[in-house]
């Protein structure tokens, strides 16, 4: 009989087992590369550690994949983020020149977190999540994805799982990583369609007057409509709550129907019925009116203010932003920061993440197997994330990375061949 | 001219177009991206002067910036200046030639002169690229159409097939108009350019373009976005470079002075000599750009150095701006001019940062914010009671080498001399610090009259910094209508 080992992720040699033996430091190093050999895109790179007690350590830098896992296991961080490339070292930065140490270049990140969504969600609220409220990251990710690839031509995009109520993308195509910040900026702008500010003041900002949505929030409107009725109206009943219901009429721009909603309220009962209603009001206004356009746009704009991806602006906008690095252990819940598959999202399930208990568990079963069969030793064990069911995740960041690779070697081909 | 000017460009071997295009017109259009460096001879006396001139019109946008004056007032305001010191009419004009060719010296000394650290840049190209906006603005249709094509701005033309193939996007994107039908003529004629979208970032954040595979298509009367864009890119390009070659300049030892007068005078934020802004007028205004000049002539040693660690620092922590900005305004800087002076000051802070963080400090300083309390000026007492580092009475927290030295460098020029640091040395380790700042001022305004014992009138010493500062702008207002009886 054996007593299963209480593998807390707060115990730091918990904590030190996983980046001994699991932590993919040689796939995260060419994904930050795009390189075999390490190019200033590492050298030049950012590193912030997290130590228990809240110490914070910034401007870490490495000369290789080795030398990085090596400080790693000596610091034993609760956990790392990844900051820009700089002009110099940022370890040498005190021996540079006063304003020669700058950010350069800088993966494209977006943050989207749960907690944006809290008034508009009713299933959980503050750090909690559930498969239910998963589904506006959902919406989120096609969203983002799409309008990353297609606009903006884009292709190199890793997500990744923040380990809690979240998930991250970054973009690391060569334009992406040189953008300024005020051209971040410009990005942000782009994207973001409702007004940061409080709830009640909060519009959303599309169109024109009544004029039709542009070409591409026709699009977006269009993804998104089908989850405003699965999400908002069945899932989350948001508009049969009294806050919902009251929030939803301020979206409404004519006090007539309002009114008229109002008094209907204690006759419906759920949120599909309450929107049914208004659908039915905005139909008895004369078409071709100005008024039944100004209720027709709000008809559709409300349906994209509830589903559409609410973004963490400041995250975006500057180079010198630090961002957990993928593969880290979320410090509350304990499971790994996975890259999550943008075609599959909707299968995509926060609760199945392993969490590093289950994965040190994998590997104790897997010693005592090896020991069974073989009775050796387990001293080289750099690979051995393969046994263990965090193998797809890590191959997931490989491919993604030896596409990024790709791209480094037709370069460098193709200014080979300039040269001559 | 001088060589140190000219750089690699991407477009140098298409610029034979503006010959062909022009014949023999050195400056086809009004508008020039300043690519090539001047090739003639000059004077030193012509650059410095073309030079001078040119900074008064910048100094005046920055002022107005500065001001958060309107995009109307502020274009009414430099077009005024320009058309004093560097006129520029179009082609309509006579003597068009010989403006156009100060206009393109006048800039070309400034780059030299302001290409020498990252702030002067970044003002420098903020200035540049307002005024050259003004004249964009300015100039009529054709001018404006004949520089177009006078230089290649690297875009696409979007072809039939291609408006076509995006012709819901373009057209979802295509306002302005009020009327649909308007709307839908203009977009038919219209011609749209492609251009890679990071070159048009306001129009993008502001969702004004249609987007696709990271090209912006942007409709004609956009383009000056393009424009825009393109000459704060060159220009700072070009300034970068400048800066990297200047040190060969060096051999020409004739221009440094002149260099180092321009650029001083735009750090000082452009100050008294770029606008005849010395003493208060007879309205008895001080206005932002005086200051400077004031802490210079008049100012005790406390707010001297405050003064002077906002000028070196471009920034004062939280209680030296507290100090010195209530000094400012009983010294009787309206709130205007205030907030004017602190946004000039904190040159390396962004606009946004500055309204949200400062803007609403300055205004509560004045009582026009919060529980609207008239706030007094600290008084010597106050300042000599230990708080806050970095903020307090030089000759009480300053160590004795670095009094004595401050001392020097702050009052010399005003006749203090070394053999007058013993007495006041004496006093101050005696612990008289008022006495050893009213004995400073007796010495510096002793070429008004003040004799030893006579302190800031009728033998007072100073106990608060604006009793200082009053009393000496008093003396040289006196001092000043004295001359002018001479005269
Ligand atoms: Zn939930």
């Amino acid at each position: 009989m054996s007593i299963e080992a209480d593998y807390d992720h707060s115990l730091p040699e918990v904590m030190l087992t996983y980046y001994r033996r699991l932590y993919p430091f040689k796939s995260v190093f060419t994904w930050l590369n795009h390189d075999h050999t390490p190019t200033r895109r590492f050298t030049h790179r950012e590193w912030a550690f997290t130590l228990a007690g809240d110490v914070y350590l910034r401007y870490n830098s490495f000369a290789t994949a080795e030398d990085l896992k090596k400080k790693v296991c000596q610091l034993n961080p609760t956990r790392f983020e990844i900051g820009p490339v700089y002009s110099a070292r940022p370890g040498d930065r005190k021996t540079v020149r006063a304003g020669v140490f700058q950010p350069l270049q800088r993966e494209l990140v977006f943050d989207i977190d749960m907690t944006d969504y809290d008034p508009i969600r009713t299933c959980c609220s503050d750090a909690g999540i559930c498969k239910r409220c998963w589904a506006f990251i959902t919406a989120a990710v096609r969203v983002i994805d799409h309008a990353v690839r297609s606009q903006f031509g884009y292709e190199h995009l890793l997500w990744v799982y923040s380990g809690r109520r979240g998930i991250h993308l970054w973009i690391s195509d060569r334009e992406a990583m040189d953008l300024t910040d005020q051209e971040r900026k410009a990005i942000v702008g782009w994207m973001t369609l409702i007004n940061s500010g409080r709830e009640s003041s909060q519009r959303l900002n599309v169109r024109v007057g009544s004029r039709p949505l542009p070409a591409h929030l026709q699009e977006v409107y269009e993804t998104l409509s089908p989850t405003f009725v699965d999400l908002i109206l069945r899932d989350q009943d948001l508009f049969a709550t009294e806050d919902g219901f009251k929030s939803f009429l301020e979206h409404i721009p004519d006090e007539e129907i309002v009114k008229k909603l109002r008094g209907e309220r204690e006759l419906m009962s759920s949120s599909k019925q309450i929107w049914d209603s208004f659908t039915e009001k905005v139909k008895g206004v004369a078409a071709g009116t100005s008024r039944r356009n100004v209720l027709s746009a709000a008809w559709h704009d409300i349906q994209i203010y509830y589903t559409y991806p609410r973004l963490d602006a400041e995250v975006s906008k500057h180079r010198n932003h630090l961002l957990k690095a993928p593969f880290c252990i979320h410090p509350k819940t304990g499971r790994v920061c996975v890259p999550v598959d943008p075609e599959r999202i909707e299968d995509f399930d926060p609760e199945e993440v392993p969490t590093v208990a289950q994965l040190l568990h994998e590997l104790d079963s897997l010693s005592k197997a090896a020991t069974a069969i073989e009775d050796g030793d387990s001293s080289g064990h750099h690979s051995d994330w393969e046994k263990t069911s965090l193998k797809p995740y890590v191959d997931m960041l490989n491919q993604h990375a030896s596409r990024l690779m790709e791209k480094t070697r037709l370069e460098k081909r193709a200014t080979g061949s300039m040269a001559w | 001219m001088y060589k140190s000017g000219q750089r690699q460009h991407a477009y140098d071997n298409k610029d034979i177009s503006l010959v062909e295009n022009n014949g023999l017109l050195r400056y086809p259009s009004a508008l020039n991206f300043y690519d090539r460096p001047p090739q003639f001879d000059v004077t030193v006396e012509e650059f410095e002067t073309t030079a001078m001139d040119r900074l008064r019109v910048l100094a005046e946008i920055e002022s107005s910036l500065a001001r958060n004056r309107t995009w109307e007032e502020l274009k009414t305001a430099t077009y005024n200046q320009y058309m004093k010191y560097v006129p520029l009419h179009t082609n309509t004009y006579d003597d068009t030639e010989e403006e156009r060719r100060k206009d393109h010296l006048g800039h070309y000394v400034l780059r030299l002169a302001f290409c020498r650290s990252e702030d002067l840049r970044r003002r420098f190209v903020k200035a540049e690229l307002t005024l050259f906006r003004v004249r964009y603005e300015e100039t009529e249709a054709m001018d404006r159409e004949h520089f177009l094509s006078s230089r290649d701005f690297n875009w696409i033309p979007v072809t039939k097939e291609e408006k076509v193939q995006y012709n819901h996007g373009l057209y979802s994107m295509y306002h302005a108009f009020r009327h649909e039908q308007d709307r839908a003529d203009a977009f038919e004629k219209e011609k749209f350019y492609k251009v890679k979208w990071t070159r048009v970032p306001d129009l993008v954040e502001k969702r004004k373009v249609f987007l696709k595979g990271g090209w912006a298509y942007v409709p004609g009367r956009e383009q000056s976005s393009i424009v825009f864009k393109e000459f704060e890119v060159e220009l700072e390009r070009a300034l970068e470079t400048t800066a990297r070659l200047i040190p060969r300049l060096d051999e020409d030892s004739r221009l440094i002075p002149v260099l180092d007068n321009l650029s001083q005078g735009f750090v000082a934020g452009v100050a008294s000599e770029w606008t005849n802004a010395t003493e208060p007028g007879s309205s008895g205004e001080i206005r932002a750009e005086m200051v400077d000049d004031l802490a210079k002539k008049h100012f005790p040693m406390c707010m001297r150095s405050l003064h002077e660690n906002l000028r070196r620092d471009n920034h004062l922590k939280h209680f030296g701006r507290l100090q010195y900005g209530l000094f400012l305004k009983v010294l009787g800087l309206s709130v205007e001019e205030a907030i004017a002076f602190w946004r000039k000051s904190f040159s390396r802070v962004t606009d946004d940062k500055f309204n949200k963080e400062y803007r609403y400090n300055i205004r509560h300083s004045y009582g026009l914010e919060g529980k609207r309390a008239n706030y007094p000026a600290k008084s010597c007492l106050q300042i000599l009671t230990p708080g806050p580092s970095d903020v307090g009475c030089p000759y009480r927290h300053f160590s004795s080498e670095n009094l004595q030295t401050a001392l020097l460098s702050m009052y010399s020029q005003q006749g203090l001399k070394s053999a007058d640091l013993p007495e006041i040395m004496a006093t101050v380790d005696a612990g008289h610090y008022h006495v050893a700042c009213t004995r400073v001022f007796e010495m510096t305004h002793a070429p008004h009259g003040v004799a030893k014992g006579e302190g800031i009138g009728g033998g007072e010493s100073v106990t608060h910094p604006n009793q200082y500062a009053a009393r000496s702008m008093e003396l040289a207002k006196v001092k000043n209508e004295d001359d002018k009886m001479v005269e």
